[in-house]
């Protein structure tokens, strides 16, 4: 049975669009079929993050509006098979994004994928609890930072009372996913560990990945980090969580890159 | 490039300069205009409805924003010769 999953954080620039695109990725590789669908209307990125910004012709809004069928807004990945992208609209209001709209969109989606990935807003306006409201799962992505943790919980609490799932009785499966963690900080005592906030948030943590130049080489390439690196650390940390995601037990670490001779030699270049 | 660069693979940031300029090039040309892809579209439907029968989902509509052109590519099956009109 299809599943909806929602990235969320609240707080803004913590790693939702990067994360989606990167799960996408790692699902589809899997043999999953998948769709990722972009709710910031507005301000849509994950058409760049996943290189398809130039072939965008229908968005979320013209579905929703009828004014395109989702076949023909759907986007496919050249480079992953089972990977379909649905992108926000750039110039039209939020406002047109309405409830029963998004609800036909979520229900056509479920009969042609396996798993439907909403890319949520920052905040916890319209846009924000539209793109959560359907959703079976949701991963909370969270940086080692005391903003972020606190935006994390409220939109815990959002999830908990805020979702046809919650509104039915039912339980919204929550996850942690830890982005721009630095170990060697974090053991210094300079940056939050996992443990505090795990212990803070109380909900189970489905990765860490590491902080990493290799995130934003592939935001620069339009290739989803697991699909442009799919061997450095964070690409290994996603497909971690990814596995975790379907069910298997994956042990947690935190996984580093191995540094090459010349990198070793001459330090990290800034420019 | 620093010499470095010799060493280690081709790097990103050109790249991300050239998309976003392609990018933001097409998105300052059609801000508060509305959609030509859309329009086109419905234009060209509107005529070949004129002759024959359409199936609405038998259409796929192609965009490729490119620097110097574009590519709009729309894909319409026919039915056979039974829905069409004189």
């Amino acid at each position: 049975m299809a599943k909806v999953l929602v990235v969320t954080s609240g707080k803004g620039g913590v790693g939702k669009t990067t994360s989606t695109a990167a799960l996408g990725v790692a699902l589809a590789k899997s043999g999953q079929k998948v769709a990722v669908v972009d709710f910031d209307v507005g301000l849509r990125n994950l058409d760049l993050v996943m290189g398809a910004e130039r072939r965008v012709v229908f968005d979320l809004i013209n579905v929703v509006q009828g004014d395109a069928k989702l076949a023909q807004a759907l986007i496919r990945d050249k480079r992953v098979e089972n990977l379909s992208l649905l992108a926000a609209s750039q110039t039209r209001d939020k406002d047109a994004l309405t409830q029963e709209g998004v609800t036909r969109v979520i229900g056509e989606l479920r009969e042609k994928f396996d798993w439907i990935i909403c890319d949520s807003p920052a905040g916890i306006e319209r846009g924000a609890t539209l793109a959560m409201y359907h959703a079976d799962v949701a991963v909370v992505v969270t940086n080692p930072e005391v903003s972020s943790v606190r935006d994390s919980d409220r939109i815990i609490g959002l999830l908990d009372s805020k979702t046809a799932k919650a509104e039915k009785g039912e339980r919204i499966e929550k996850h942690l996913l830890l982005t721009r963690y630095d170990p060697v900080r974090a053991e210094r005592g300079d940056m939050l560990k996992t443990e505090d906030v795990l212990e803070i948030l109380s909900i189970p943590l489905l990765g860490i990945i590491p902080d990493s130049e290799e995130v934003l080489k592939a935001s620069n390439l339009g290739a989803p980090v697991t699909l442009s690196s799919p061997t450095s650390a964070p690409a290994r940390a996603y497909f971690d969580a990814t596995r975790r995601l379907i069910g298997e037990t994956v042990a947690m670490t935190v996984p580093t890159d191995k540094k090459g001779f010349m990198e070793r030699l001459f330090g990290r270049r800034v420019a | 490039m620093n010499l470095f660069g010799f060493f280690s693979r081709r790097s990103s940031a050109p790249v991300a300069r050239e998309r976003l300029q392609i990018l933001l090039a097409h998105e300052r040309a059609y801000s508060g205009k509305s959609d030509l892809a859309a329009i086109l579209q419905e234009e060209i439907l509107a005529v070949i409805a004129k002759h024959i029968e359409l199936d609405r989902d038998k259409v796929q509509v192609k965009l490729d924003r490119g620097k110097a052109v574009s590519t709009l590519e729309i894909d319409i099956e026919m039915p056979t010769q039974v829905g069409a009109r004189a």
